[in-house]
């Protein structure tokens, strides 16, 4: 790209293509500050795109205010460019106004009491249907209870032992230095007991089964909203908390509390290894001592919250898979949304149960 | 004569064992508008990703501006994308990003464009594919036919001189489906682009083909003008022809 002035006139020549302007932009602009040109001479330019008509209609935005400013001599072909791409003419849109920090928070406060509003609408269905359900099985697929059992409970098995193992270890290894120093050995089997039917047990299994089934569940209704498969079971007349939301709160009502038992049980076993072979109490004694220490009561609260826990995650996730908007992009969002939702919802619930049951 | 623009020989794609594309040679012209067509699964698309190495052909030569792209380097190959615009068949905007900022993506990265020049670059090509009101819009607020057009528009950005349009008319009414093919053909005379659409459109394709090229079964059965193609007697031409899709 090539320009010199001759009088009042900006001549410009060569090629004024995405490749040529940005090296030669900033200076003609300081150049035109200077010499102020009344006309520009585009007969020397011999290839121009879109970025050369966008940097001579700047020049033009700039420059036309302060006088008459000519473009001439173009080439056919040139000007045909210049035609087709030039924005002069078009209206410059007026951006979305962004919100000020005020507005915003009255917009989240507003968008917050709506949402839980919808949730809170959305449990009494799934509540209302659920007790519905257990009476009559119509608008629900043959089989969809034990499938949903399966892929709640069984299939979660594995992580929830692993997880619990490894707690169970943790807890006894970290308490046991403490209690060997003062003789109180055989304590461990009551803290064991306590800790893990008590808290560990139902809220890191919750935990797992948010991360796990409560992700799965807002994938699932995300993606059924975004494909239109809700609206087709709503025009097959079967209604979508029947079909898709039912089989899923029964069966994770049986299945949670059978994954907090087996919960229980793995972490006792890793923490009676440490108790054993770290701290000498004998098999008989830590059995002994741990049930003793259980009381009914404990077991009660401990199967009573993790069902509460479990009807929490399954309203979540599929509160937040009814509400997804967008596509592909809007189930990711509905997916992380629910995840979230549902742990923080689970440790709030397990400080508020703690605080009643102590 | 002058040069093919694109010139693929002997092109082999096989998904496993099963082959889709077999030993298909074309040559894209300049300034011409060919269309890929057949019916459905005989391997248009495939041809035209393969063409674009979107997908990795089996066998065979394909050439763009005379220089061999199967076994070029990362950054040539770059070199040659950024000549080259397309529109996808359910336009592939990236959803969480404005309209705007959609088209705003290739002139970000691939120029050194100011941003009032960008702006107005942006501002201009929306305003060709008739969706200036939508600009700050989110793909998910747009309807099929205005995500084409936007699709269309960032396919526009960098000003192509190839631009590849897989099936633009597929889910569009006939109005709609009209409205983008007039786009298309105004954009090539006022752009002077190559353009290279598949579609089975019967409709799209005596509006806007200059030439033709017939997949049957992965086996390329004609490749000429829409006249010759109707006077040329192979059954499957005008099979396709008189039904309107297979």
């Amino acid at each position: 790209m090539r320009w010199e002035y001759r009088g009042n006139t900006l001549i410009l020549g060569g090629g004024l293509t995405y490749r040529t302007i940005p090296a030669a932009y900033h200076s003609v602009f300081q150049s035109l500050k200077r010499h102020k040109p009344s006309e520009i001479d585009l007969g020397e330019v011999e290839t121009i795109d879109s970025a050369g008509v966008a940097f001579l209609d700047e020049i033009h935005t700039r420059l036309a205010s302060k006088g008459i400013l000519l473009f001439k001599g173009a080439r056919p072909e040139v000007q045909a460019v210049i035609d087709t791409f030039s924005s002069i003419k078009l209206p410059v849109p007026i951006p979305q106004r962004s919100m000020g920090w005020f507005e915003k928070l009255g917009d989240d406060a507003l968008n917050a009491g709506q949402n839980i509003y919808q949730c809170l609408l959305l449990a009494s269905e799934i509540y209302y249907f659920s007790l519905v359900g257990l009476i009559s099985r119509k608008g629900q697929r043959k089989g969809s209870f034990v499938q949903q059992a399966v892929l709640l409970g069984s299939q979660a098995l594995p992580i929830v032992a692993l997880l619990s193992f490894i707690i169970g270890f943790i807890l006894s290894l970290q308490s046991a230095v403490q209690l060997k120093n003062f003789g109180a050995n055989v304590f461990i089997a009551d803290l064991l007991a306590v800790t893990m039917v008590r808290e560990m047990g139902p809220m890191m299994t919750a935990i797992i089964v948010a991360g796990r089934s409560g992700s799965a569940i807002a994938s699932e209704i995300a993606t059924m909203q975004v494909t239109e498969e809700i609206d087709a079971l709503r025009m097959m007349a079967l209604n979508p908390i029947r079909y898709v939301v039912v089989p899923k709160f029964h069966a994770i009502s049986l299945v949670m509390p059978l994954l907090v038992a087996f919960s229980i049980l793995v972490g006792e076993i890793g923490g009676g290894l440490i108790a054993i072979g770290y701290l000498d109490v004998s098999l008989p004694t830590f059995v002994q001592r741990s049930i003793e220490i259980t009381t009914l009561k404990d077991l009660v609260v401990s199967f009573g919250k993790s069902t509460v826990f479990a009807w929490t995650i399954v309203i979540i996730g599929s509160f937040f898979g009814f509400q997804v908007k967008g596509g592909a992009e809007g189930v990711g969002k509905a997916t992380t949304a629910s995840v979230v939702a549902s742990i923080f919802a689970v440790i709030v619930l397990d400080a508020i149960f703690s605080l009643l049951y102590l | 004569m002058s040069q093919a623009l694109i010139s693929v020989r002997n092109l082999v794609a096989k998904y496993g064992e099963r082959t889709i594309l077999n030993d298909i040679s074309v040559d894209i012209m300049p300034g011409e508008v060919a269309v890929i067509l057949g019916g459905s699964g005989c391997g248009k698309t495939t041809l035209l990703k393969n063409i674009l190495r979107l997908q990795e052909p089996f066998s065979g030569s394909v050439k763009f501006w005379g220089d061999e792209v199967l076994q070029m380097d990362e950054p040539s190959f770059s070199g040659i994308l950024k000549r080259v615009g397309m529109l996808f068949q359910n336009g592939a905007l990236l959803n969480s990003i404005s309209v705007y900022e959609n088209i705003s993506i290739p002139l970000e990265l691939h120029t050194k464009l100011p941003e009032e020049i960008r702006d107005r670059i942006i501002r201009v090509k929306l305003s060709l594919v008739r969706l200036a009101e939508a600009i700050y819009k989110y793909p998910s607020e747009l309807s099929g036919g205005m995500k084409k057009r936007a699709a269309l528009a960032r396919a526009l950005a960098l000003d192509p001189e190839i631009l590849f349009c897989d099936e633009p008319s597929a889910g569009l009414d006939p109005l709609t489906s009209a409205a983008l093919d007039e786009l298309i053909l105004d954009l090539r005379k006022q752009l002077k682009m190559t353009i290279v659409i598949v579609t089975h459109e019967l409709a799209s394709i005596h509006r806007i083909a200059d030439r033709i090229i017939f997949l049957d079964g992965g086996k390329m059965l004609f490749n000429g003008t829409l006249e010759a193609a109707l006077k040329a007697g192979i059954p499957e031409i005008d099979t396709f022809f008189r039904v309107g899709r297979f």
